[in-house]
């Protein structure tokens, strides 16, 4: 069995990379997809906030999938549901496994839109007891809102990011009191209008410069200790206050999802933990390209859609022209910069004008983003406040020679 | 009131193995537990090492056990289709003082019967195991030490105990024994049974049923930090500290699974239902797998946990009949090389049951029915059983790539998963690098078709830990 292009994912980025793949005369485009619809994520976002940038709405996740799924079913895209990926090589040969069996599917290009997960309590080793009540913010919306459940009546959020926000109303308005929200960070990663709209709006308090430092309850949790952190995140001691909760949800970071890009021999970023690309969003092995959380962690639906039609119409003109050979330089994370994604860009690509996505490394105030090559500064994107929450999108044109380097210079 | 020729208490990896032994004779078994499954003691939080033998002092019963135990393990996990992995293990030399006490270890270790053990030199321990601190002096190595997956193979034991005609009672904690008319009551919170014979197999509360006054558990908290299955590979071989007075110390070992385990602490508690983490705990193994495995990328870490050792008052193993109370047969404070001496603590037992009870071989032993593992199948073999039964390629467990079929195999066997731990510890849904989040809902939604039960009834592991608090529509 052959594809010309291959998307992994039915979410909001694979959908629209799907689409701009067959909208670009890709020939053949499949989407293999986990779950048993479309939509991925957004299916257990039944909060609003979606759309605006895409289409100038306030739409629900189901709704934004929804608006998608009717154009995929238009473009009569086929889609293989309850489909899961088992493995992929370096030669596109992926290995998908449904209630039909476990076959191999030979593709022109693929486009890895696996989304991402939570950070696990392991991974940030709170001490303490084992007990039920111990949930990733995610598990819990879907609990929630797709399988009616409620996890737990009393609850305290570790993590002020943007699904801890939404939980924390969403627990709320279903009877649930939500005590605390602790953020480890001086700082929420979260974005403003949540932080209006999901605690202050409801009295939840948040504790910045707070974390979670030790679980109690044997069988099910019966409280937390949270404690102040200082500048290096160490809990001070003294500062420790039990509250009394049988849940603690855990929204404490999203690691884009990268088994498959391992089993290929993707080589991967470290720093947003996605695969390494250039300007037309392919990974290191040609003809597979990434988009999405996959990719990057986003901060909105929509932009990750609208990365994901870079990687559709790229993956498109793979599989008609083949892969080009070009000069390509790289984007540097330099002072105060979180991460830059793509991390590589063609000389063409930059005459021509390629988008970079950039988030930084801590808040800024007053701040410049400047990029560089060499001590020439090609561009400079000035804002009054720069988060590590919301990513900053960029054109950057240039006809020069060198790496760029992007770096925030601070005026405070 | 049911009546047994023998009850053992404690489904642990002594007490399954001890039943699974027991199951091969013609008497009638009861096996009890305080938890809803087996394993969910000691068995399901500790080092899963296979020792080779060199570390208890000769002539103890500890010693003994351990090299009878380690020659029977690999063969055992065959019979009963669990992992099992003869990796090697190394007790690592920083300084000279340590290099002569490798020495005495390999002494000690021959005295005990071990085979094949030899020192080995700086070059050859980075040769086998570059990412080991090369400021290393050198290595006792020990070729037939070796790893298990000892919850596996207590929940295997057990299944196979009662394929055979085992009884067991799950959420029975025994809370006393009564010697009436020549036999026991067994008496528990959630009923009674009667047994002329009662084998002790209760781990940290072993000393509360052993009929020796004298005898007690100091129970030793051992935490632990498992490590992404994406470090498959960086070490080969069970990588000991040298041991001090304070035990084995923090070790390195690759699972049976690919993950990569570090710990275990030692620390001396009072309350035996003590399994937190602590940060002080986690922070040490930090600090000495750093320093043994330089290069280690703590990034990996997925999950950390603590299990407990009954560590008894005599320093070896109370096994035998008790002195003090008629009837009773004691594996008492089975702590460290426990796991490994199992299979020959629970032919001991038998073999000295058999001393008072006439024990006959059955004529017909069925050995464990070989358990379905996809990852384990050609993809002809997939197909052929996906063909049969669809739920086989409904994968709901992404990160370790876990079907429904599995997952339901897991709940129908006998002494079947009732939990989420219980589901997890049997093929490994929720394991991975998610930690459940992603599986969880699809996991509670399985156990509650298959056992017949409401969501909001399910636990993670038993007694009170519900999942969920009710329905959106406000039920409990």
């Amino acid at each position: 069995m052959g594809t010309d292009v291959l998307v992994v994912g039915g979410g909001p980025a694979g959908m629209a990379a799907a689409l701009s793949a067959a909208q670009s005369g890709a020939g053949s485009v499949l989407i293999v997809e986990r779950n048993e619809r479309l939509g991925g994520i957004l299916n257990q976002c039944i909060h609003n906030g979606f759309g605006l940038t895409l289409f100038g709405k306030e739409l629900t996740g189901p709704e934004y999938a929804g608006r998608y799924a009717d154009q995929i079913g238009q473009a009569e895209i086929p889609c293989l549901f309850n489909t899961t990926v088992v493995s992929m090589t370096g030669n596109k040969e992926v290995l998908i496994r449904n209630t039909d069996g476990e076959r191999q599917i030979e593709a022109g290009a693929v486009i890895l839109a696996t989304g991402c997960r939570e950070r696990p309590r392991g991974a940030i080793s709170i001490p303490g007891s084992r007990p039920a009540g111990v949930y990733s913010a995610g598990t819990v919306q879907k609990l929630i809102n797709c399988c009616g459940y409620m996890p737990g009546k009393r609850a305290v959020i570790l993590g002020s990011g943007d699904i801890g926000l939404i939980m924390a109303r969403r627990l709320t308005l279903e009877g649930a009191h939500v005590e605390a929200v602790c953020e480890i960070m001086p700082y929420s990663s979260g974005l403003k209008r949540n932080i209006v709209q999901c605690l202050e709006d409801y009295d939840i308090p948040l504790y910045l410069s707070h974390t979670v430092t030790r679980i109690f309850g044997r069988e099910r949790v019966e409280g937390v200790e949270i404690s102040g952190v200082d500048e290096h995140l160490a809990p001070v001691e003294g500062t420790q206050r039990f509250i009394e909760c049988d849940t603690l949800l855990l929204s404490v970071g999203l690691i884009p999802e990268n088994e498959l890009a391992g089993y290929a021999g993707i080589v991967m970023d470290a720093k947003t933990g996605g695969p390494l690309v250039n300007d037309r969003l392919e990974t290191s092995v040609p003809g597979i390209f990434a988009c999405g959380n996959s990719l990057h962690v986003h901060d909105l639906a929509d932009f990750a859609s609208l990365e994901a039609v870079e990687a559709g119409k790229n993956a498109a003109a793979y599989v008609k022209a083949g892969g080009e050979a070009c000069q390509e330089f790289e984007c540097r994370a330099g002072n105060g910069i979180g991460s830059v994604v793509p991390q590589r860009m063609s000389a063409k690509a930059l005459a021509e004008g390629a988008t970079a996505y950039i988030r930084v490394g801590r808040p800024f105030e007053n701040a410049s983003i400047v990029i560089k090559r060499g001590d020439r500064v090609i561009r400079t994107v000035r804002s009054p406040r720069l988060t590590p929450g919301e990513m900053v999108k960029t054109v950057v044109r240039d006809s020069g020679d060198g790496d760029l380097t992007f770096e925030v210079d601070s005026h405070d | 009131m049911a009546n047994y020729d023998v009850v053992v208490i404690g489904a642990g990896v002594v007490g399954s193995l001890t039943a699974l032994e027991l199951s091969k004779h013609n008497v009638s078994v009861c096996l009890v537990d305080r938890f809803p499954e087996p394993g969910c003691g000691t068995s399901k939080a500790n080092s899963a090492i296979v020792h080779a033998g060199y570390d208890a002092d000769p002539g103890t019963a500890k010693a003994a056990l351990n090299v009878r135990g380690c020659g029977m393990m690999e063969a055992l996990c065959g019979e009963l289709d669990v992992p099992y992995l003869r990796t090697g293990s190394m007790v690592l030399a920083f300084s000279e003082e340590e290099a002569r006490k490798i020495q005495a270890l390999l002494e000690r270790g021959r005295q005990n019967g071990v085979k094949g053990l030899e020192i080995i030199g700086r070059e050859r321990v980075l040769e086998l195991e570059p990412q080991v601190n090369p400021e290393v002096f050198a290595a006792l190595y020990a070729p037939d030490a070796g790893i298990v997956c000892p919850y596996e193979l207590t929940v295997a034991a057990a299944e196979s105990a009662l394929d055979n005609g085992v009884e067991a009672r799950f959420d029975f904690p025994v809370e006393r024994l009564e010697r009436e008319n020549g036999m026991f009551r067994v008496i528990s919170k959630s009923g009674e049974i009667r047994a002329a014979f009662v084998i002790n197999c209760a781990g940290v509360y072993s000393d509360l049923f052993c009929g020796e006054p004298s005898f007690r558990i100091q129970p030793r908290k051992g935490e632990y930090l498992i490590l992404d299955r994406k470090y498959d590979g960086l070490v080969h071989h069970v990588l000991f500290r040298t041991p001090t007075k304070l035990g084995k110390g923090i070790l390195a070992a690759p699972t049976v699974h690919g993950n990569l385990l570090l710990g275990p602490t030692s620390e001396p508690i009072e309350d035996r239902e003590d399994t937190d983490t602590t940060a002080k705990g986690l922070g040490l193994i930090r600090e000495s797998s750093k320093y043994m495995l330089p290069g280690l990328d703590l990034r990996g870490v997925i999950t950390s946990f603590a299990g407990l050792r009954a560590t008894p008052s005599t320093g070896d193993f109370l096994i035998g009949w008790s002195s003090g109370q008629e009837g009773l047969l004691n594996a008492a404070g089975i702590e460290s090389p426990g796991l490994t001496s199992a299979p020959a603590i629970a032919l001991k037992l038998v073999e000295l049951l058999g001393e008072r009870l006439p024990l006959q071989k059955k004529a017909h032993f069925h050995g464990r029915q070989k358990v379905l593992r996809m990852a384990e199948l050609s993809l002809e073999e997939k197909n052929k059983v996906i063909r049969e039964n669809p739920a086989y390629g409904r994968v709901v467990c992404r990160c370790e790539c876990v079907s429904e079929g599995e997952i339901v195999d897991a709940i129908r066997r006998n002494a079947g998963a009732r939990t989420v731990d219980g589901v997890k510890r049997r093929v490994r849904a929720g394991m991975g690098r998610c930690q459940g989040s992603f599986c969880m809902p699809g996991v509670l939604e399985l156990l509650s078709r298959e056992l017949g039960v409401s969501q909001t009834e399910l636990t993670k592991s038993g007694g009170l830990s519900r999942m969920l608090t009710g329905t959106l529509k406000g039920e409990e």
